[in-house]
């Protein structure tokens, strides 16, 4: 049902909430989370503004902190050891591309390499070989991010999260400032991106086509709740109230959508 | 001119007090600097810390400066030197505008900037000098501006507690009733006023983050 996606049973989830609940002062952010991620897939976190998935991403690499509960990230609870060092093997994007201002393409792209202490030559031809990857070319290296459109920016985002290969990638809504045309544009390529990289994929978004074209499964949330974890298919034909209610908000014209990142 | 005769007839003292004056402003900002730039990075951090320290040092901007040479008289060491004096009083009315500034442009940086930089692994003091300190240096830089320019005018009074400068030359010319010798003082610190602040504004413009 999900292609290739799910691996054998037995292999320990890339990442994996346990019972997370996170609050502010009274306000309850999220309650009882229970999800995984498995190895290579795209998890797509749907649902509305305030219902908790942004916080849920920000979990997996302790910009947030639970209020109990406990993330493992490759079977190991993210508040052992070095938290730079667990940072530094998760790719981060998000919206807009959230590029240092004062540094050029390149800067950006080869901070992570630069700050792990790789020779200047090897972060060099690291930076090239990425910003071929996104479909930057070369000449754009040397700008600053105010001198590009915001799809060339968020394409240098993407390229800098990958720059130390990490295995993970946490995207919030990467693509939620674009045009259309330049959206459909950039999901298309990160999909086939992603045939040839494999990462797992934390993907955030309230948009429900991008969900169904981008998600191997979409979890659902709602004030701080997982209500439903579904694959693209079964989440339109789902009889679950709030999928519906997303399913109806977005019209007719849906079906056509869903998977058609599967490869 | 008789102001332009009376500068040239006495250019070997103007030119002293010229420089005691620069000295009296320049070592005062640097102190300033050296405190008030750390002070701001910590109350931008921790902004429980912010209002007590911008409280006090919008404070000490109210009191008067001749009152504030003399509160500072009786203290030991200091008080031996009316320079030392000089220099804790300009160093003291410099803070608020390096503190405030050094504050404002650190909290000013974009928030989803220094998250990104946060959830790329960056630790605490690479954001502060890679990202924060070089986004907000001119900023912080204005700040120093605003000082020195107090400053400059500020340190004319410490010539009433003997502290040297080109305010010598203004009181001795109000006693005297001479505009000439007031001028004698007035017209360099002016200029050394506008110097410091091209000068200064030259320095923001050319450290000015993209």
């Amino acid at each position: 049902m999900l292609g290739g996606h799910m691996p054998a049973e037995a292999t320990t989830p890339v990442i994996e909430f346990r019972d997370v609940f996170y609050r502010i002062e009274q306000i309850q952010i999220l309650s009882g989370l229970n999800l995984q991620v498995e190895q290579g897939e795209i998890l797509v976190l749907l649902g509305r503004s305030g219902s908790g998935k942004t916080t849920t991403l920000k979990l997996v690499n302790r910009l947030v902190t639970p209020t109990s509960g406990e993330i493992r990230v490759h079977g190991v609870p993210n508040d052992q050891g070095d938290i730079i060092r667990l940072r530094r093997r998760i790719g981060y994007v998000i919206q807009d591309g959230g590029l240092f201002p004062h540094f050029t393409v390149e800067r950006n792209v080869g901070l992570v390499p630069s700050i792990e202490g790789w020779p200047a030559a090897r972060i060099r031809a690291r930076v090239q070989e990425l910003l071929d990857l996104v479909g930057i070319p070369a000449e754009l290296a040397s700008r600053y991010p105010r001198q590009l459109s915001g799809g060339q920016r968020q394409r240098v985002g993407v390229a800098r999260a990958l720059a130390a290969d990490p295995g993970i990638l946490l995207m919030d809504e990467p693509f939620g400032a674009l045009d259309p045309l330049t959206r459909d544009e950039l999901q298309l390529e990160f999909l086939s991106l992603q045939q040839r990289l494999h990462k797992t994929v934390l993907f955030v978004t309230h948009d429900l086509r991008e969900a169904l074209r981008l998600g191997s499964r979409i979890a659902m949330m709602e004030t701080g709740k997982l209500v439903t974890v579904l694959s693209p298919e079964e989440f339109l034909r789902s009889a679950d109230p709030w999928a519906a209610a997303y399913v109806r908000a977005f019209g007719d014209g849906l079906t056509s959508l869903a998977n058609r990142g599967k490869s | 001119m008789n102001v332009v005769r009376f500068i040239l007839q006495n250019h070997v003292q103007v030119l002293e007090l010229t420089l005691e004056h620069l000295w009296l402003v320049g070592f005062s900002t640097l102190l300033a600097v050296l405190v008030g730039v750390p002070l701001g990075i910590v109350i931008s951090h921790r902004t429980s810390f912010s209002k007590p320290v911008l409280a006090s040092a919008n404070i000490i901007q109210t009191i008067p400066s001749l009152a504030l040479f003399g509160f500072l008289l009786p203290l030991p060491w200091l008080g031996e030197r009316s320079d030392r004096l000089a220099i804790l009083a300009l160093t003291l009315y410099a803070l608020l505008p390096i503190i405030r500034n050094t504050y404002t442009g650190i909290r000013s940086v974009d928030p989803a900037v220094v998250e990104a930089g946060r959830g790329m692994g960056l630790t605490d003091s690479q954001l502060l000098f890679q990202v924060e300190l070089p986004l907000a240096v001119s900023v912080i830089l204005s700040g120093v501006r605003v000082a020195i320019v107090i400053s400059v005018g500020l340190a004319t009074i410490a010539a009433a507690i003997g502290a040297g400068g080109l305010g010598e030359f203004i009181f001795r010319g109000l006693a005297m009733v001479d505009n000439r010798v007031i001028l004698a003082g007035a017209i360099p610190a002016a200029i050394l006023a506008l110097a410091a602040d091209l000068g200064v504004g030259w320095l923001e413009k050319r450290l000015h983050a993209r």
